[in-house]
């Protein structure tokens, strides 16, 4: 049989999975239909009018948009918590779900670039960055090298991820020699991916808030926390609804990394903290912002101080055995853990780093309406494209579903 | 030949000859220079001559868009009178009428800060918005912000298009053709120099200047990023920037930097200078002084 026809089955395979579901998924998928056509249209009406119909201006020149970028950067990195255990150690319980966490930094990547596309004030341009066709400013600006990065982040866990469930698909095991190096250089890349995004606003010298060497370590630490809270509850719910099989101890030992994690951003934000306050000098500023607010501006208070409540709660939930192992506390831990560093590395890292502006004016940034329309849009075509790809690599993955050659001949 | 196949309109030598200079074209432009820092000579020009012509029609009034070079041995630098300033923003407005910003929304990339004489220069306790009876207002002193023309600039640096450069003569420019709008600029500028569009800029067509330069105040789309050119269009043929001109205290000193008899060579080696930001190590050639 010929690898196109083989191929072509395999396609013809997925879509005959997507197109399967109950009401609920049905409905599901219906959700984010409507939001993505809410996004669409929300963005049309910002592509022809302009910018200005988000709440970004010169003085906030980057807002909801690439505060999103940043988090979902983190969450494509946190797929890596689950590769190291599983091929490294050949630790059992986990390596059984690392495709899972492979897919969800392919839709998180894909989100990623959707962010920068939309954010972006000339999108019909967007190819000018593309080397050859274009020009990449690379190696000097570093958000040439996030580009590349992240497009080789991306391109490493579709490859990846399509390898094994295509095999599967015809009832082979995977090629461990495709596999294997690739996994061992999405390690690094992980790393990378954020590193290079922390670097981003770090190199830049006249936003003091970002131009802290601990940014970087900070950016990981997090991701390291927020990527497999979304992975955690999403095992559940595969648990549940399908014949997906994943033991109490791979769920309670991620949450214990998360644990550490957490117990990492913790610490490395309060070392953040005292150095700004103790040396009280003008660029304390900032953080002054977020936390207490400035005169009379103080819309970003009571995020900050959220976000301080969750990420402290998480960590307690995690750091007691108990905590981890009942169902109610862990899904608890895990959504204080996404939202809490949702916000701190969203409009927490970007809004304060922006204001007060770098003439010293205070523009109080709230996202406009389209913007949290365009987001919403973005988030939902991701997760479409999550559930979509899970509705094919979890049967395939099971054993469920499999080419059949003697069914496939008889065509 | 049958009568009733007649031969087609194109022939097939036509059609390959035709296809095949396109193919030619399309590789030659995917592949050729296309930012304008790069353009040959020829090109530009031609380019320029389609601008004109655009410019022409959008605005129902004859545009000129030139390409002066920089002049060897010139590089250009500024030097503003904090003593002087009485922070009327008469240069703000001449700034937008010579180089052709958005009246709606405004776009000014002059800023001038109202300070307090008791905090000195803070830009945290200063005020863009001051407005009072009458300026100079007791107490305060006037520091108008534009860009600073680093010599070690850190907008440049982050463009991922290299859509921005320092030219030879010093001056940051912009290429608005190649600009994708990411505002990386925006965010690594210490000045708050750089400013987007974002809407559609609008000039009545009678507000328009016709005298522009391809790196300067050319008319701009929405969705790009602008900034001071040291007036590009005039500095490059010999005449100062609108903003000195127009300046009714003559706080505002313009000149080449490498002429050591020019009068900013003189305030710099006479006068108490100082720039702004200087820990950043951004090498500003816009300098502020206290001539009194």
């Amino acid at each position: 049989m010929s690898i196109v026809s083989q191929f072509s089955r395999f396609v013809a395979g997925s879509f005959r999975l997507v197109r399967r579901g109950n009401a609920a998924y049905w409905a599901w998928l219906a959700f984010l239909a409507v939001l993505i056509v809410s996004g669409a249209l929300a963005f049309a009406r910002q592509v022809s009018e302009g910018l200005v119909v988000t709440a970004m201006r010169d003085q906030v020149s980057w807002g909801f948009y690439i505060g999103n970028f940043t988090f979902l950067v983190g969450v494509a990195a946190a797929a890596v918590v689950l590769v190291i255990p599983a091929y490294i150690y050949d630790w059992k319980p986990i390596r059984e779900i690392v495709i899972y966490g492979e897919l969800l930094a392919v839709s998180a990547i894909l989100m990623c670039l959707l962010f920068v596309l939309v954010d972006i004030g000339r999108p019909d341009r967007f190819w000018h960055l593309i080397p050859g066709l274009g020009h990449l400013n690379f190696p000097r600006s570093i958000l040439a090298w996030d580009v590349l990065v992240l497009n080789i982040y991306f391109a490493i866990n579709f490859v990846v991820v399509t390898h094994i469930v295509y095999r599967a698909f015809n009832g082979r095991h995977y090629d461990t020699r495709i596999v294997a190096p690739l996994v061992l250089l999405s390690i690094p890349m992980a790393v990378g991916i954020h590193t290079v995004t922390a670097f981003l606003f770090n190199g830049l010298a006249a936003r003091p808030y970002w131009n802290s060497s601990i940014l970087a370590p900070q950016f990981l630490a997090s991701a390291f926390c927020s990527g497999p809270a979304i992975l955690l509850i999403l095992f559940q719910v595969l648990r549940r609804f399908t014949r997906f099989e994943i033991q109490d101890q791979a769920i309670s030992k991620i949450a214990e990394l998360m644990a550490y994690a957490m117990f990492l951003t913790l610490f490395l934000h309060g070392a953040e903290a005292f150095k700004e306050y103790y040396s009280d000098t003008q660029h304390l500023l900032y953080t002054r912002y977020w936390f207490s607010g400035l005169g009379e501006h103080r819309t970003l208070v009571p995020y900050a101080w959220t976000a301080v409540a969750l990420n402290l709660s998480a960590f307690l939930l995690f750091i007691i055995p108990a905590g981890r192992r009942h169902w109610v506390t862990l899904n608890l831990g895990c959504l204080a853990t996404y939202a809490g560093c949702y916000i701190d590395k969203g409009m927490g890292l970007i809004i304060p780093g922006l204001t007060p502006d770098a003439l010293g004016e205070i523009y109080e940034y709230v996202p406009s309406l389209t913007e949290l329309r365009v987001a919403a849009g973005v988030f939902a075509l991701g997760f479409l494209v999550f559930t979509l790809m899970l509705k094919v690599a979890v049967p395939i993955s099971l054993g469920e579903f499999q080419h059949e050659p003697a069914a496939g001949e008889a065509h | 030949m049958d009568p009733e196949k007649r031969p087609p309109a194109v022939s097939r030598r036509q059609f390959a000859s035709v296809a095949a200079a396109a193919a030619a074209g399309f590789i030659l432009t995917a592949c050729g220079p296309k930012r304008l820092r790069e353009l040959p000579r020829e090109r530009l020009a031609a380019l320029l001559e389609d601008l004109e012509k655009d410019y022409t029609k959008r605005f129902g009034t004859a545009v000129a868009v030139a390409d002066t070079p920089p002049i060897q041995g010139v590089t250009f630098a500024y030097a503003l009178d904090l003593s002087r300033c009485i922070g009327c923003r008469r240069c703000v407005y001449a700034c937008v009428e010579e180089n052709n910003q958005s009246r709606d929304p405004e776009v000014q990339w002059i800023r001038v800060l109202g300070m307090n004489k008791d905090k000195g220069i803070d830009f945290s306790e200063s005020d863009p918005y001051y407005q009072p009876a009458e300026v100079p207002q007791e107490g305060h002193f006037y520091v108008p912000v534009a860009c600073q023309q680093c010599r070690n600039a850190p907008c440049t640096k982050v463009c991922p298009t290299g859509a921005t450069w320092t030219e030879p003569d010093g001056i940051v420019v912009i290429d608005y053709d190649w600009c994708v709008g990411c505002r990386y600029c925006m965010a690594a500028c210490p000045y708050g120099a750089r400013h987007f569009n974002w809407a559609e800029p609008t000039i009545p067509r009678d507000h328009l200047n016709t005298k522009t330069h391809y790196l300067g105040n050319r008319p701009r789309s929405k969705g790009v990023v602008e900034k001071c050119t040291f007036c590009i269009q005039r500095v490059r043929v010999g005449r100062y920037p609108a903003c000195v001109e127009v300046c009714p205290v003559g706080a505002r000193k313009f000149g080449n930097l490498l002429d050591p008899k020019s009068e900013i060579r003189y305030v710099i080696e006479n006068k108490r200078v100082l720039v702004l930001k200087e820990e950043l190590n951004t090498m500003p050639k816009f300098f502020y002084f206290y001539g009194t």
